[in-house]
């Protein structure tokens, strides 16, 4: 193309003209940066260099910034390079990356290795802080629901209703299905490997045992953690990005209360229900499977059910759910306060509001199980 | 043909947009001249935003058509589309910085997309533009949470030039800055607009900006450009709003 950008060497006398010609523009970036780290070459090569861009035909901020860095790094102690023939239009735009400074360097990157550790460090160092932030969070929700017992017209009962809709109703399809397909997959594996022994039956005390007291309740707690606790977490993290909870702040409003008591309420009251749920719904599974697969008819089913799982079981399970509702809650909301300015920090803190809140669910049906085991349960 | 582009920078022609059942622009015609800055102005809730983010391609149109750079955008390949979006630079009402970037990282996205240069001319080239839109390049290592309003448009304002663009979109580029900040704000687009050569299209409020900046005034007014002219057309014009809007109370402050 006819519009590329030249600079032509043109020696007179003693000294050098270099002619700019062509599009010293944006588009023509790359090749304008080869041709004037060339001509940066040139520095003490003659007592007299001047830069001559009467032909430049288009100039932008790329190319003037380009031809000032020429002008200074061919200028020396004892000779200032010029550039010539500059047109009216362009003198002001000269002008102006002239000002320009030498950019200042970004932060150089720390070793891999060190930066590693420095992870580490913080890490462990972050552990006791987590904690407490849990603590000071569970106080807080305590408080706000005292007063609220104080005030009861302060309550959000709307809000309530609105997030109960959210984590409970909307979550039974998938709580159903998922729980359903676990029995089934369960009461398959139980039947297969039993009946080499011939106990073809005892996979209905299996069954009741994990569904009732420790998978149906574990395995809905971890989807809520990642279903409800997430959104929390977004949700609460980005109003804090847009300053919107500075604002009730300021309004009067206590955003635990406003904010996050009814989300705590909505999942304490939310979790058993679907616990409970996914408990009929993994029994279902699991009985229809035995009685399809294992031939165990649903009688039998039933009698044996009846015979092998104590109510204590069923119980032990439910006492759980609510708990392990207000450890998702609490991890969630504390998060989502946590979140920063930036888009990168509202992902973190949502992963990591996933991430702790099924370790701590793990961590409290292992308390349960030493608790439960001791009192005789 | 080429006259035509000459002419207009952008032709917006009986360009319809809607909403559900609320008609947000209503057979809109609109030219805008190359190397001028174009004031845009009506009620709140008028539509300007809504025109600015149709001839850039955010909103669907029901019909009509818009050409810029004198080609026709509804028409146009994806790799013509993306030569003209080169040619333009936007700057967002909220500036749309990217929050997990530094302001250098904001600032060379754009040309580290296009342009395969060094990262040394790609640093020099970010300090040039933050001296230009009156920034201390200290400010090139801190994220977008860490800056002031007055900031962050400066620094959208730089990434909008990023490419040297030709046209430049700025949506309400002076509000929520103070008066002095806005005043300086006007400036600068003057001085760019000078120096660069560039034609700017500006939603703006700001009675202040219409007076020292632009060179010509668009006015919205049910889905339809109720008149376009210079500072002067706009006084004498007999249309209620434009009575309110120009010799109102702000108005006259504004000009003593």
């Amino acid at each position: 193309m006819s519009g590329d950008p030249t600079l032509e060497r043109i020696a007179q006398g003693e000294g050098l003209a270099l002619c700019a010609a062509g599009n010293w523009t944006a588009r023509f970036a790359p090749a304008l940066e080869r041709i004037v780290s060339d001509a940066e070459k040139l520095r003490g090569s003659r007592p007299h260099i001047f830069i001559d861009v009467s032909q430049v035909a288009s100039l932008d901020t790329f190319g003037a910034w380009l031809i000032e860095r020429l002008r200074r790094s061919l200028s020396d102690a004892s000779a200032e390079a010029e550039i010539a023939g500059l047109s009216a239009n362009y003198s002001s735009l000269v002008d102006e990356v002239r000002r320009v400074g030498p950019a200042p360097k970004a932060a150089s990157e720390p070793l891999l290795i060190s930066v590693m550790f420095e992870q580490i460090g913080r890490t462990v160092a972050g552990i006791g802080g987590t904690i407490i932030g849990l603590v000071d969070m569970l106080g807080a929700v305590l408080a706000a629901a005292a007063k609220v017992l104080v005030h009861p017209r302060s309550f959000r009962f709307t809000s309530t209703v609105h997030h109960l809709e959210q984590v409970c109703l909307r979550a039974v399809p998938i709580v159903v299905l998922i729980t359903f397909l676990i029995g089934c997959i369960i009461s398959q594996q139980g039947i297969f490997h039993f009946r080499r022994f011939g106990a073809d039956i005892f996979v209905v005390d299996m069954l009741g045992v994990l569904v009732l007291r420790e998978i149906g309740v574990l395995l809905v707690a971890i989807m809520v953690a990642g279903r409800s606790g997430s959104a929390y977490t977004a949700e609460l993290g980005s109003m804090k990005m847009r300053e919107e909870i500075d604002a009730l702040r300021t309004m009067g409003f206590d955003p635990i209360e406003v904010l996050i008591l009814p989300r705590m309420l909505a999942l304490v009251l939310a979790l058993p229900i679907l616990a409970f749920l996914g408990a009929m719904a993994a029994l279902y599974g699991g009985g229809l499977v035995a009685w399809l697969y294992g031939g165990v008819d649903p009688e039998a089913f039933l009698l044996r059910l009846r015979d092998a799982i104590s109510i204590d079981h069923f119980i032990v399970g439910m006492v759980k759910a609510p708990v392990m509702a207000a450890v998702i809650g609490i991890v969630a909301c504390v998060e989502g306060l946590a979140v920063q300015g930036s888009a990168e920090s509202l992902g973190q803190h949502t992963t990591a509001s996933v991430v702790k809140g099924i370790f701590f669910v793990i961590v409290m049906d292992g308390v349960f199980a030493i608790f439960f085991a001791s009192i005789g349960m | 043909m080429a006259e035509r582009d000459i002419d207009a920078i952008i032709r917006v022609r009986d360009v319809t947009v809607q909403f559900g059942n609320t008609r947000v622009l209503d057979g809109l015609d609109l030219d805008v001249k190359r190397g001028e800055i174009l004031g845009f102005v009506g009620p709140s809730g008028a539509g300007k935003s809504v025109l600015t983010r149709t001839i850039i391609g955010l909103v669907p149109k029901v019909s009509g058509r818009i050409e810029v750079f004198g080609v026709d955008l509804d028409a146009a390949s994806s790799s013509q589309r993306r030569a003209v979006e080169r040619r333009w630079g936007i700057l967002f009402q909220q500036g749309a910085l990217f929050s997990s970037l530094t302001v250098r990282q904001n600032i060379q996205f754009p040309a580290r997309e296009y342009l395969r240069v060094s990262q040394r001319l790609l640093d020099e080239i970010m300090v040039a533009k933050l001296v230009m839109v009156g920034l201390k390049p200290e400010v090139a290592d801190r994220y977008p949470s860490e800056l002031s309003g007055g900031m962050i448009k400066r620094v959208a304002l730089a990434r909008a030039l990023a490419l040297d663009p030709e046209l430049v979109f700025l949506d309400e580029p002076t509000s929520g800055l103070d008066p002095i900040g806005a005043g300086d704000f006007d400036e600068l687009v003057r001085t760019l607009q000078r120096t660069l050569g560039l034609t700017v299209f500006m939603v703006t409020h700001d009675l202040d900006s219409l007076y020292t900046a632009c060179d010509r005034i668009a006015v919205l007014g049910n889905g339809k450009i109720i008149a376009a002219g210079s500072i002067a057309d706009m006084k004498a014009s007999q249309h209620p709003w434009l009575q309110q809007y120009f010799n109102g109370k702000r108005a006259r402050a504004v000009v003593a």
